[in-house]
């Protein structure tokens, strides 16, 4: 699983922080740092920040290319 | 437009951000034909905004920032193959194999790469990189995991002010080294300049403003320091040439197309011009190396390397590909972006440089938070935030609206004295520079054109 959050649109509102502190982080007051390969023990945690970000800013999916042939 | 607009065969070329979005758009749109996409990269799709932040700070790996998928595309990638030419009437992705690719639209999503060092000989020293691709973040951050005892950053944009800040980070003695007054000037101009300036200071960084590097030095082949133009020299072990980038629009001469140095021209709905400024209706541009015009910037010809609309463009593009001429749609996204720093988060909307005043409206630089609002000619053009990312939204409608500059009373965030605006202080855009995130190319031809008719054989 990777994601990619659109930090155009977060604002630091950090629902994505409390709910996968390993994965999400603030750096500073508001600037969002995250690991974009998210270990399989953090799946279900960072599918739930997805769901709970209030601008939608986090995309997850498979690796791009998986369906390479 | 050549064949069913969902059928046929589409070459997309450029296999990063835009053109990942743009293929997946295509598919969703319901495009049903031959897919190609090629990329000069052997990588997967990745996403570079992480390579100057969390790479650098040893957090993240350089190989683990692929982009995640929005839809399986169904494509045939050819990675690691960049296109070498394009022959517009035989309607051919040249690859530098040989290969030839028959196409019916074309998308060009050839971005952009770091400016390399003037000096070849210099450029080649060990200890001296630029940080574009993922190859380049990894080598960086082993250089940093080393422990050097200085790193040299040459030009303080938003690269190489993000590349100081992890280095002051890790706890590194840094030179930054910057033509302009300031770093950001080129994108953000003086007073958010100045502040920056400051915050790199107060956060030990090394700033000499003003200056140039003229020759970097080594020492059996490694970089060891360099020369400035005020005749001071800075010992160094790791050089990171952080000059900007250069649109990969070489591949395209000869094509016919409107490529230059400033990117391929195209119109509101992404169609490619060709040099006599005709529009194409099979080639389609979108991404860092497009320029475009934008009706909120009196249709000046805008180059953005900016994600948002690498995403946003590659989108429009994308559809207007697998549209009838009624149903095509333009690309008029507010351009945006971001940057975060010496712990500051910088967002942008709009185009600070398309401007000629600015006027602090909440915050200020004492508090290390702010709003920023940038006029031209008595009319709202951007907003910078700075650590108050939620301010910003309400200055984007100010733009969207072309709402008068300086904007009225309201938006302050408390009494006081009166808004005074002052000159933006960004660069003038009839003057190259290497750093600015955006360029303003409406009135500026690239280059003499000649006719040139191919005979294909």
């Amino acid at each position: 699983m990777q994601i990619v959050v659109d930090l155009n649109r977060c604002q630091g509102y950090a629902q994505c922080v409390f709910l996968a502190p390993e994965v999400f982080e603030l750096h500073g007051e508001e600037a969002l740092m995250y690991e974009p390969t998210v270990p399989a023990d953090q799946r279900e945690r960072v599918r739930r920040a997805v769901a709970a970000c209030p601008v939608q800013a986090i995309l997850s999916g498979e690796q791009a290319v998986a369906d390479v042939r | 437009m050549s064949g069913e607009p969902r059928g046929g065969r589409i070459v997309v070329v450029g296999a990063s951000l835009a053109g990942l979005r743009a293929a997946e758009t295509l598919r969703e749109k319901g495009f049903a034909g031959e897919l190609t996409i090629v990329g000069d990269e052997a990588l997967p799709p990745y996403d570079r905004p992480p390579l100057s932040k969390q790479v650098l700070l040893g957090r993240v790996r350089a190989r683990d920032v692929g982009l995640p998928r929005r839809r399986a595309v169904d494509a045939r990638w050819r990675l690691g193959t960049p296109a070498a030419g394009l022959d517009t009437a035989g309607k051919r992705v040249l690859l530098a194999g040989g290969e030839k690719l028959p196409y019916d639209r074309l998308l060009i999503a050839t971005g952009t790469r770091a400016r390399p060092w003037p000096n070849p000989g210099e450029a080649a020293l060990d200890g001296v990189l630029t940080l574009r691709t993922a190859d380049d973040a990894s080598r960086l951050a082993g250089l940093l995991d080393a422990g050097p005892r200085r790193v040299l950053v040459i030009g303080a944009g938003f690269t190489g002010s993000e590349i100081a800040s992890a280095c002051r980070e890790r706890g590194l003695e840094v030179t930054v080294a910057e033509r302009g007054p300031a770093p950001l000037v080129g994108a953000l101009g003086g007073t958010l300049g100045a502040l920056a300036a400051a915050q790199q200071r107060a956060h030990g960084v090394d700033l000499r403003c003003g200056v140039t590097v003229t020759s970097l030095r080594g020492d059996g082949g490694r970089f060891a320091g360099a020369e400035l133009s005020d005749g001071s020299r800075v010992d160094a072990e790791v050089a990171v040439v952080a000059l900007g980038a250069v649109r990969n629009t070489e591949w395209l001469a000869g094509s016919g197309l409107a490529a230059g140095p400033r990117g391929v021209a195209c119109d509101a709905g992404c169609r490619a011009f060709d040099m006599y400024g005709i529009v194409t209706d099979d080639i389609f541009v979108a991404g860092d190396v497009a320029r475009f015009p934008h009706p909120l910037f009196e249709y000046q010809m805008l180059s953005l390397e900016h994600w948002g609309n690498a995403v946003a463009q590659a989108e429009v593009a994308a559809h207007n590909m697998v549209s009838a001429g009624p149903d095509r749609r333009p690309h008029l996204a507010v351009p945006a972006f971001w940057s975060s720093q010496f712990g500051l988060n910088i967002k942008s909307v709009g185009v600070p440089t398309f401007s000629d005043q600015v006027v602090i409206v909440q915050g200020s630089p004492q508090e290390r938070r702010l709003v920023a609002v940038y006029g031209y000619r008595g009319r709202v053009t951007a907003a910078v935030s700075v650590n108050r990312a939620k301010w910003l939204e309400h200055y984007q409608s100010l733009i969207e609206s072309g709402a008068p500059f300086p904007p009225g009373p309201g938006a302050a965030d408390g009494p006081g004295p009166p808004l005074s605006p002052v000159p933006s202080a960004v660069p003038d855009p009839a003057v190259l520079s290497h750093g600015p995130s955006v360029a303003l190319t409406g009135h500026l031809p690239d280059r003499r054109l000649a006719v040139v008719h191919h005979q294909d054989g």
